[in-house]
């Protein structure tokens, strides 16, 4: 076990310093400089360039911002005079951290019941609302959703507030949004993953063994059908919890999704780096995670390769 | 069983305890940024002076506060409304007093100018200190040092020198101790001008021409400007609280030496990132001014509180001379006068804009005599559909083929996506033979095809810094950085160059400048105009003196709220 965390903790290094590298040379191919500016002549770019270091060749670029990065030194913003992404990653994080896990939450309990029920009661009244609600959570865009919401529950009916972020009241509408995707998915998958168990032998054999109903739906169907679940919940939360776009945007979240689509638009190098990197940096955790949560769900997974202690 | 039970346990506490953290963190953080401004807002509308606050809503975060900075709209509103210049701009644009008390011009025998201000004795910046000529110096110096080099420091091309500071290939380059401005004591500022440039004074409204506090800064090290501590104001406000990509607050300074005629007590800004979410805000009474998008003009075109603003900005189509068709003048000329601008204007932007056959924009400019620049020439190459399906003809007889394919470089936001679309539908209908492709650009991608002359067509545009013809006039300068389209024409250069330095006969300058403007649009065609553009917005009817000016920066200075 020790060995198999330290080599996977070996790859990901590797994986990260990768993707450090990709990014990097990517952005150079991205078109236009974060000065060209209408109103600015090339010699006054030229200036610019050479105060924000622009104006040193690529090579020497990459290897100062390689070890810059690996020191933790993200550099300072070009859209933000003189803000550093450090800074600028802090303070909005925390908000789409919150935001992702509330959804993520809401969304998991919802999709997991809604799951649940639909296969226990297969081909039932239940089941076809169930799906129902799932189909229309992942094909309703959650602008349109979150437009809806806030049009009617906001303006309208004045029961919660449009828009910004003050407090518990101002995340309610962002998570409903967020969470009818999450919820969606989850249940679609619970459902599935459950009729298949369900349809084993064992659970027959079970049965006839006189083992309470629900007791079976417990140990046998819904552990087993987590396995999947895991798969996809690990890398849903990172996204999640790392902002996302429309849903900041209608009800104007202070998160870090639309800011880093903005440093995009606005070719603000260091911020697309430093945003990427911690994105991929959680990703990667998530992942390692995830890899060892399927040891401990089922037992039958041998992380190291098949080694017997 | 036991280790599934206990296992289960675990994985509830920690995903319990990872929620609470970050709400914990994140969340407390944010709200109680939040509540400080809530209670200042609320605190000084119940203060003992009776002012209000205007609640504003902004689509993004504030980018700087810092006058050298990136000046994108919203951060030289916020400045010009907590620093002050030697002059402001007044609710009518003209220029209105500022930190400046009185001022003197002479013109020297070599036809450079020297201006003399006295700055205002009771002039202090928010820490206490009095604002000073070598604030000013500083300042403007700051802005030419490569080290600090701001984007706007163009704008200082009349001050001696200044040219030659910002040119790297130049021997005075960096060198800003050459520049033409000298503190001769505390309040006194001399400022030695190349030309008699009558815009001059205008210009020092402009933040980049603030003055700037060597010792705050000096002090602030690498913090300067980036919270509310970190930046001491000498305007009508000064910034109060600033909760990163939330909002901020400016409240009424009263240090200011006309801070009597402020009757705000505070600005309270939110970020609204979305259009509809900004109405909505309206609605709910959350906010009392909001933009209007061409989608929502429709419902609010009746209500009280609608209002447009017209802009000194005007769209056009470039057009690339190194492609072989646009390089016919009977090609440009038809494709000018081929689609409908007047009906672009009022079914798709809806917003106040208006159909341009012009390049420098209508509600200007005047002579000495008080005559506008559109009223000599009026319109260029009026919308006629049969002339130019004549000239189309002609032009594509001349080149020899019956079918022309023509990429339109074009902006990807809605409203200019959908004229882009109008004006292909146009074209591809009036004109046979032609297709247009639409190519749609995030803005700095778009400019980077531009500079490069990589594109047939570009629907662009430009904005003035200052109300003088030159500004829109120099783009298309033959060897001029902005003119991307190859575009050459000897006695167009001749009488912009003339106007861009010789201020001896304001009449005839006046008068080159509009026959230029012809030159460029009915003889070269080398442009085609589409519109100037306005702004619709909902201003709450209990909010008066809201100044709007022609660039869409807004002043706070003179607004009063009714109970």
């Amino acid at each position: 076990m020790t060995r198999y965390i330290l080599s996977r903790l070996g790859y990901m290094i590797f994986t990260f310093l990768l993707i450090a590298s990709l990014t990097f040379f990517l952005m150079q191919t991205l078109p236009g400089s974060p000065f060209n500016d209408e109103r600015l002549s090339e010699a006054q770019e030229k200036i610019l360039n050479q105060r924000y270091g622009l104006d040193e060749p690529v090579a020497m670029q990459y290897f100062k911002y390689l070890g810059n990065v690996l020191v933790g030194e993200l550099g300072v913003s070009f859209q933000f005079d003189g803000r550093s992404v450090t800074t600028i990653i802090g303070e909005r994080i925390g908000v789409s951290a919150i935001l992702g896990a509330q959804a993520m939450g809401l969304g998991l309990v919802l999709g997991g019941l809604l799951g649940i029920i639909a296969a226990v009661r297969h081909n039932t009244f239940m089941d076809y609302t169930a799906m129902i609600i799932a189909v229309l959570g992942l094909s309703i865009p959650n602008f349109v959703f979150a437009g809806l919401l806030q049009y009617w529950v906001g303006v309208r009916l004045q029961w919660l507030p449009v828009a910004f972020w003050q407090g518990f009241e101002y995340s309610i509408l962002p998570t409903i949004s967020l969470a009818a995707f999450v919820m969606a998915t989850i249940a679609r998958y619970m459902r599935s993953e459950m009729l298949d168990v369900l349809g084993q032998d064992y659970i027959t054999t079970a049965h006839a063994k006189g083992v309470d109903r629900w007791k079976v739906i417990r140990k046998h169907g819904i552990r087993n059908a987590m396995i999947p679940i895991i798969t996809i919940v690990g890398p849903l939360t990172v996204s999640l919890m790392t902002g996302t776009l429309v849903v900041e945007q209608i009800f104007s979240v202070p998160g870090l999704g639309e800011q880093f689509v903005n440093s995009i638009l606005t070719n603000d190098y260091p911020v697309i780096m430093g945003v990427t990197l911690f994105f991929s940096l959680l990703f990667i955790a998530v992942i390692f995670v995830v890899d060892i949560l399927y040891g401990i769900v089922d037992p039958r997974i041998r992380l190291s390769g098949g080694g017997r202690n | 069983m036991n280790r599934k039970r206990w296992l289960m346990l675990l994985m509830l506490i920690s995903l319990v305890s990872l929620l609470a953290a970050c709400y914990g963190g994140g969340g407390s953080d944010s709200s109680g940024g939040s509540a400080e401004s809530d209670e200042s807002s609320e605190g000084s509308e119940t203060g003992e002076s009776e002012g209000g606050t205007l609640h504003m809503a902004t689509p993004g975060e504030l980018p700087t506060v810092q006058t050298n900075g990136n000046l994108d709209g919203l951060s030289q509103t916020v400045m010009l409304n907590i620093y002050e210049g030697l002059f402001r701009l007044d609710e009518n644009n003209e220029l209105s007093a500022g930190m400046a008390e009185d001022y003197e011009m002479t013109e020297n025998e070599d036809g450079s100018v020297t201006y003399t201000f006295n700055i205002r004795e009771d002039a202090e910046w928010s820490n206490g200190t009095p604002v000073t000529a070598h604030d000013f110096v500083y300042g403007w110096k700051r802005a030419l040092d490569p080290e600090t080099f701001s984007p706007h420091a163009y704008l200082m091309a009349p001050i001696t020198n200044a040219n030659e500071i910002q040119d790297p290939e130049h021997e005075l380059y960096g060198q800003v101790d050459e520049l033409g401005v000298e503190a001769t004591d505390d309040k006194t500022l001399v400022v030695e001008l190349n030309n008699n440039v009558p815009y001059f004074l205008e210009l020092l409204a402009n933040p980049v021409m603030f003055p700037q506090n060597e010792e705050f800064i000096a002090s602030q090290g690498d913090d300067y400007g980036l919270e509310p501590e970190n930046v001491i104001s000498n305007g009508p406000f000064f910034l109060d609280t600033w909760t990163h990509d939330q909002g901020w607050v400016l409240s009424k300074n009263e240090d200011y030496w006309d801070s009597e005629n402020v009757s705000l007590d505070a600005v309270d800004y939110r970020v609204a990132k979305d259009a509809s979410t900004e109405v909505n805000l309206y609605e709910t009474g959350d906010i009392d001014v909001a933009n209007l998008t061409s989608e929502f003009v429709d419902m609010y075109a009746e209500d009280e509180a609608y209002t447009t603003n017209i802009n000194t900005e005007v769209y056009f189509v470039r057009f690339n001379l190194q492609n072989e068709f646009l390089a016919n003048d009977n090609i440009r000329k038809a494709l000018d006068m081929s689609y409908d601008k007047a009906e672009a204007a009022e079914s798709i932007l809806k917003n106040g804009s208006i159909p341009a056959y012009f390049l420098v924009p209508e509600d200007f400019v005047s002579n000495e005599q008080g005559e506008g620049f559109r009223e000599k020439h009026g319109n260029f190459n009026m919308t006629d559909i049969e002339e130019a399906q004549k000239l189309w003809e002609q032009g594509l007889e001349e080149l020899g083929t019956d079918s022309i394919t023509l990429e339109l470089l074009s902006y990807d936001d809605d409203q200019r996506k959908a004229m882009a679309e109008y004006m292909k539908n146009q074209w591809e209908n009036n004109l046979p033979g032609l297709t247009v492709a639409i190519n749609q650009q995030p803005n700095k991608q778009k400019l980077d095809l531009e500079g490069k002359q990589d594109y047939d067509m570009s629907f662009s545009g430009w904005r003035n810094d200052i109300s003088d013809p030159v500004e829109f006039l120099n783009v298309h300068l033959s060897d001029g950085p902005y003119n991307w389209q190859d575009f050459a024409n000897e006695e167009y250069d001749e009488l912009v160059k003339k106007a861009q330095t010789d201020f001896s006969d304001l009449d005839q300058r006046f008068a080159d400048m509009q026959e230029a403007e012809r030159i460029l649009i009915e003889q070269e065609t080398a442009i085609s105009p589409i519109y100037q553009s306005a702004n619709a917005r909902l201003i709450n009817p209990s909010v008066n003196n809201f100044v709007a000016h022609p660039d869409n920066t807004f002043s706070f200075k003179w607004v009063t709220m009714e109970e």
